[in-house]
C-alpha cells in the first residue's frame, strides 16, 4: 500500500468506514454553520450546554425503547427545548441572566441523564451515548443525520437574513419585524436537532467539538459570515476524514480522534490564519518595526 | 398641527423599577423634538416604551393614523455588535428591510437608493469596508444611512451624536433637519443642550417624569434644568 492508497483504501475496503465518513460529513455540513452563528451570537458555550441538556431525554428514550434512534431523538429534542424554555423563563421572570439559568438547568439535566442511563444500562451504554459510535452507523442513523443536516441547512438558508440581523442588531430587527423571537426559537430547534442527530455519530459530548472547533477556526480564514460558514463546514468534514484515518491506522477511538483533528485544525488556524492569525500578526509587527527603523535611519542620515 | 404620538399619563419600567412616570403630552406631526434630561432620567426608556419594548405599567400610548407601522429607530452604538463580520454596504442595506424582507432580492432601484444613502452621509467609498474597521463617527454615519434607506414617517434616535466631533455632528444634524423639512417627525435623545437650543424647535425635559415639554426656549430655562437635576438626584422624590 503506497501513500496515496493509504488515504482512501480503508474507505474503499470497509463499508463501516464509508458509513462513518458519510455520517460525519453530513453532520459537519450542518454543525459548522450553526457553530459560526453560535460564536457570532456570543453563545459559544451554548452548544456544549445544550448537548448536556438533551441527555435525560436521550436516556428516557433509551430506557423505554432500548437503543431506538427515534425514541432517543424525540426524547433529546423534548428535553433540550424544555431546558431552553425553562432557562429563558427564569431569565425573564427574575433578574438572573440567561447564561446562568441555562447553566443551572443543563447541569441538573446532565445529572438526571447520567443517573437514568446508569439505572438500566451499564458503562458501555453510557459510553456509547456520551461518545457516540461513528464506526457502527446503521441505515437508520445515517438517514437521521443526513435528514437532520438537510433540514438544518435549508432552514438556515430560509432564516439567514433575519438571523444575521438578530445577531448584529436585535433592536433594529425588533423595530422592523416580529421575526426576532421566531428566528431565535427556530435557531435553538435547529441546534437541538443537530446535536441529537450528532450524538449518533460522535456522542453527546463530542458532537459539540465538530460544531465549535471548525467554526472557531473559520474566523481566522474568512471575513464574511457565508465564508465562515463554508469554511466551518469544510473544516469539519476534513477533520472527520483525517480523524477516521487516524482512528483506523492508530487503532484509537474514532470520535475523539475526529475532535482532536478538529482541534489541530483550530490550532493551525490560530497560528497561520490569514485573518488575525499569530503568524500574520508577527509578520505585520516585524514589518512595522523594520519600517520604523528605516525611517529612523533616514532621519539620522538627513540630520548628518 | 395634528399629533402623531400621544402619551396619556404613562408609566414605563420593569417589575421592580419605574423609569418614567405620569408623563402626558403629544409629539406633533412633522415636529423636530429633542428629549433631554440628566443621566437616568428615562430618556432612552421613553423611546423604547413608545416602541413597545419596555412595559407600559400604566397609561396609554396612542399612535395617530397608521404611524405605528412606520417608525424607524436608531439604537445607541453599544446596542449592536459593531464587530460583526459584515460590510458597511450590507449593514446599510438592512434599512430596506420593509421593502425587501427576509427573501426578496435587491432591485436596481434599491441599489440606487443604497448608493445615494451612502453618498449622503459621506461613506460612498466605504461600502466594501468591514463594519468593524469603521471609526465611531463613520459608524454613526452608517447608522444614519441605514435610517435614510428606511424612509419612515417617524424617526426615533437614541443619542445619535454621542462622542462625535463637531463637524460630524453638524453634517448629521443637517440630515435630521432635511427630514424635518420633508415633514417627517423626528424625536432624538440628546445631551448637548447648546445643540438642542440651536437646532430643535421642540424639547421634552425628562427627570423620571416630565419636567417641561414645548418650545425649546420655554423648556430649557435655568429653573427647569435645576428642577430636573434635583428630581434625578432624588431630592424631590
Amino acid at each position: 500500500m503506497n501513500g496515496i492508497e493509504a488515504l482512501y483504501l480503508p474507505f474503499a475496503e470497509f463499508g463501516f468506514m464509508r458509513r462513518a465518513m458519510a455520517g460525519a460529513f453530513a453532520l459537519s455540513l450542518a454543525a459548522g454553520p450553526l457553530g459560526v452563528f453560535l460564536i457570532l451570537r456570543r453563545m459559544s458555550l451554548m452548544g456544549d450546554a445544550m448537548a448536556h441538556a438533551i441527555l435525560p431525554g436521550v436516556a428516557v428514550g433509551f430506557l423505554t425503547a432500548g437503543l431506538s434512534i427515534t425514541a432517543m431523538t424525540i426524547g433529546g429534542m423534548v428535553t433540550g427545548l424544555v431546558v431552553a424554555l425553562l432557562a429563558a423563563a427564569v431569565s425573564r421572570l427574575t433578574p438572573q441572566r440567561e447564561d446562568a439559568s441555562f447553566a443551572a438547568f443543563y447541569l441538573m439535566s446532565l445529572g438526571v441523564g447520567v443517573l437514568l442511563i446508569s439505572l438500566r444500562g451499564g458503562n458501555m451504554e453510557l459510553i456509547h451515548v456520551l461518545f457516540g459510535s461513528v464506526l457502527a452507523l446503521d441505515d437508520a442513523a445515517l438517514m437521521l443525520v443526513s435528514s437532520a443536516s438537510s433540514v438544518t441547512l435549508l432552514a438556515l438558508a430560509i432564516i439567514y437574513r433575519p438571523l444575521v440581523l438578530e445577531c448584529l442588531d436585535p433592536l433594529f430587527l425588533r423595530s422592523e419585524s416580529r421575526a426576532g423571537p421566531v428566528v431565535h426559537a427556530v435557531f435553538l430547534m435547529l441546534l437541538v436537532l443537530t446535536l441529537v442527530s450528532g450524538f449518533q455519530v460522535l456522542g453527546t459530548l463530542m458532537v459539540v467539538g465538530i460544531m465549535m472547533l471548525p467554526a472557531a477556526a473559520a474566523r481566522f480564514w474568512a471575513i464574511s459570515v457565508v465564508g465562515q460558514m463554508a469554511i466551518a463546514a469544510f473544516g469539519g468534514a476534513f477533520s472527520s476524514y483525517v480523524g477516521l484515518l487516524l482512528s483506523y491506522y492508530a487503532n484509537v477511538p474514532a470520535s475523539p480522534a475526529i475532535i482532536l483533528c478538529a482541534g489541530i485544525v483550530y490550532f493551525l488556524s490560530v497560528t497561520f490564519g490569514l485573518q488575525g492569525g499569530l503568524w500574520q500578526a508577527a509578520r505585520r509587527a516585524h514589518a512595522r518595526s523594520l519600517r520604523l527603523s528605516r525611517n529612523r535611519e533616514r532621519d539620522v542620515l538627513g540630520k548628518q | 398641527m395634528s399629533s402623531v404620538i400621544e402619551l396619556d399619563e404613562i408609566c414605563l419600567g420593569w417589575r421592580d423599577k419605574m423609569a418614567v412616570r405620569d408623563l402626558s403630552g403629544r409629539f406633533l406631526r412633522g415636529s423636530l423634538t429633542a428629549v433631554v434630561g440628566p443621566n437616568g432620567a428615562g430618556k432612552s426608556t421613553l423611546l423604547r416604551g413608545i416602541m413597545g419594548w419596555v412595559s407600559l405599567l400604566a397609561g396609554r400610548i396612542r399612535f395617530c393614523g397608521r404611524s405605528g407601522d412606520d417608525v424607524a429607530f436608531m439604537p445607541q452604538q453599544g446596542d449592536f455588535d459593531a464587530s460583526f463580520p459584515i460590510t458597511t454596504r450590507e449593514f446599510v442595506a438592512m434599512g430596506a428591510w420593509r421593502r425587501v424582507g427576509p427573501w426578496r432580492g435587491f432591485s436596481f432601484r434599491e441599489r440606487d437608493r443604497l448608493e445615494e444613502a451612502l453618498a449622503a452621509v459621506g461613506l460612498a467609498d466605504f461600502g466594501r469596508r468591514p463594519l468593524a474597521t469603521l471609526s465611531g463617527g463613520q459608524l454613526q454615519r452608517a447608522l444614519f444611512a441605514r435610517l435614510m434607506l428606511h424612509d419612515a414617517d417617524i424617526y426615533m434616535l437614541d443619542e445619535p451624536f454621542s462622542a462625535l466631533d463637531r463637524a460630524t455632528t453638524e453634517d448629521l444634524m443637517a440630515l435630521l433637519e432635511a427630514w424635518h423639512a420633508q415633514g417627517k417627525t423626528v424625536i432624538a435623545v440628546l445631551h448637548d443642550l447648546d445643540l438642542v437650543r440651536k437646532h430643535f424647535p421642540q424639547t421634552l425635559l425628562l427627570a423620571g417624569q416630565g419636567v417641561a415639554w414645548g418650545p425649546t426656549e420655554d423648556v430649557l430655562t435655568p429653573e427647569n434644568l435645576h428642577l430636573a437635576r434635583h428630581l434625578c438626584a432624588g431630592d424631590y422624590l
